[in-house]
């Protein structure tokens, strides 16, 4: 066993699937939500999570986690303030970005591998790494199933969900965690400037065939499990980075899954519903 | 003893005051209207009821162990999001298919179980909402223009379901309308908000009250078609604002002599 988990792609597969199978449900209430550029935000911030700690000589995890809630936590409170959304979330989204190279930069006698933040280094995660992407990622279901409902119902409306005795401004705060935490996780395996693309492409991908919101989860899960298994496959034959490798085999199976029922509903004689 | 009564309520936003003093109680059984121009404070008072707002002054006694069902004035489900009419309904609570299938038949919805949401007509999903605030078996139905954006057959339609709902269920009723001559018809009482309450009563007292007027019927028409009975007892209110500045949709109340008996 312990031979196994030394071999460095079998850690990267696992680190893979872990991180996609957290995405791309917590991704699902990203799309419902529409909160893409909330995730984008986020995660450009980690960087300066990054610099932190290796400034105070802290894990760079909990650097990257601390960094991201702080984020999450002002996007969401500034939102509904008067700014307007998209504008605000393009200012914090890449100046923090901006703010973190800059503090990178400062860093003296630390020599680090920046493109390995940017960009993810999959194939050098380590046996600890493993274990906190698969502890972040536990935490982030378990989170997300214990309040399932609650959180549909507070992402259908916020009065329908008063209206049941739920706060769906602690629901907002539940999914702000959550993508902390994957945020966190995932800086590894993608990199700071494709976690968007994870927790966003297998949501996108899953839904011409959900009937549910279940269902289109589940199917999320799988996909991102599958991007990551044949990314990391295919990155090793044709020698490509591993992370965007990823991202371009979840796009993949979004312009199929698009295309399929694209067709679907052409056969159907039924003009194609509304998406966006 | 009320199912629920508000004392003194007051909403301010920011340092607009949206609600000012709004005190009234709903008994089991009631159907209770609000009528209100635009930005009276309507949806902002059935919002405090439900818990969605709080309110700045006053408080609201809600009978001990209340069941409110909610029919929100407007639901936009993102197209991203997958939902059937089923799996609507188990939200947040999960429920049987016996009880769906009662709540949707209640509603006069049938036959949209496995339906998607985004895929419903307008009255289609007004009853599919109406069915969800159902399920909790409510002592109190609260409906915010659960009419809008219906023609009006179907709005004509959809009261008649909550005529009949009241009838089997014994519920109370609370709604906000735009459309007059439904209110004047099937409400038990008429509130009319416009930031306070301005004045309330039997519909026929409301429609012939002096403010109900100044707000709804400036001139004769309209407002005189509602005259049922002689104006035998006056309203002392001071107000301290001019009630026909906001004087709105004057055409509905000529309907109404219409629909009455």
């Amino acid at each position: 066993m312990i031979s196994l988990f030394d071999s460095f792609l079998l850690r990267a597969a696992l680190a893979g699937t872990g991180v996609a199978v957290a995405a791309a449900p917590l991704g699902c209430f990203v799309v419902w939500r529409r909160m893409a550029y909330f995730g984008d935000a986020t995660a450009h911030a980690s960087i300066l999570g990054v610099a932190l700690a290796l400034g105070f000589q802290a894990p760079v995890f909990a650097g990257v986690l601390i960094v991201s809630l702080l984020m999450a936590t002002a996007v969401s409170s500034l939102s509904g303030r008067g700014f307007a959304m998209d504008t605000l979330l393009g200012v914090l989204a890449h100046s923090s970005l901006a703010f973190g190279l800059v503090a990178v930069s400062f860093l003296q006698g630390i020599r680090i591998d920046l493109m390995a933040y940017l960009f993810g280094d999959i194939l050098a995660v380590s046996r600890i790494d493993l274990m906190v992407i698969w502890g972040g990622a536990a935490l982030v279901l378990l989170l997300l199933w214990a309040r399932w409902s609650a959180l549909l119902t507070a992402t259908l409306s916020s009065d329908l969900a008063y209206a049941a005795g739920l706060n769906p401004k602690r629901e907002q705060l539940v999914l702000t965690i959550a993508l902390a935490l994957v945020v966190a996780v995932a800086i590894k395996v993608v990199g700071v400037l494709l976690i968007s693309a994870l927790l966003l492409i297998p949501a996108a991908a899953a839904r011409p065939f959900a009937a549910t919101p279940e269902r289109m989860a589940f199917a999320a899960a799988i996909i991102g499990m599958l991007s990551a298994l044949a990314g990391l496959q295919l990155s090793f034959l044709l020698d490509t980075p591993t992370g965007p490798t990823i991202v371009c085999v979840a796009a993949g199976f979004f312009a199929l899954t698009s295309l399929g029922d694209m067709i679907r509903q052409q056969l159907l004689m039924k003009g194609p519903r509304p998406r966006h | 003893m009320p199912l629920i009564s508000l004392q003194n309520l007051s909403v301010r936003f920011g340092g607009n005051t949206v609600l000012s003093n709004v005190s009234f109680a709903i008994s089991a059984g009631e159907i209770v209207t609000i009528v209100g121009p635009n930005g009276s404070g309507k949806s902002t008072l059935l919002r405090s009821i439900i818990g969605a707002q709080h309110p700045d002054q006053g408080q609201i006694k809600r009978s001990p162990g209340l069941r409110i069902g909610y029919v929100p004035q407007k639901l936009h489900i993102d197209p991203t999001l997958p939902m059937t009419v089923r799996r609507f309904l188990s939200l947040p609570q999960r429920i049987s298919d016996q009880q769906a299938a009662t709540a949707l038949e209640q509603a006069g919805a049938g036959q949209l179980a496995s339906r998607q949401m985004v895929d419903l007509s307008g009255g289609q999903f007004q009853r599919v909402l109406l069915a969800r605030a159902l399920l909790c078996a409510p002592q109190l139905l609260i409906l915010d223009e659960a009419t809008q954006g219906l023609d009006q057959p179907g709005s004509a339609g959809f009261y008649q379901q909550i005529e009949t709902l009241r009838e089997t269920l014994g519920c109370a009723i609370l709604m906000v309308s735009h459309e007059l001559h439904v209110v004047m018809a099937t409400s038990d009482r008429v509130i009319c908000l416009n930031g306070h309450i301005c004045c309330e009563g039997e519909p026929e007292q409301v429609a012939s009250a002096p403010e109900y007027r100044a707000l709804f019927g400036t001139g004769t028409q309209g407002a005189l078609a509602l005259y049922r009975h002689e104006h035998n007892h006056r309203h002392d209110h001071s107000c301290g604002h001019d009630h026909g500045q906001d004087a709105v949709d004057q055409t509905r109340p000529a309907a109404a002599s219409e629909t009455r008996p």
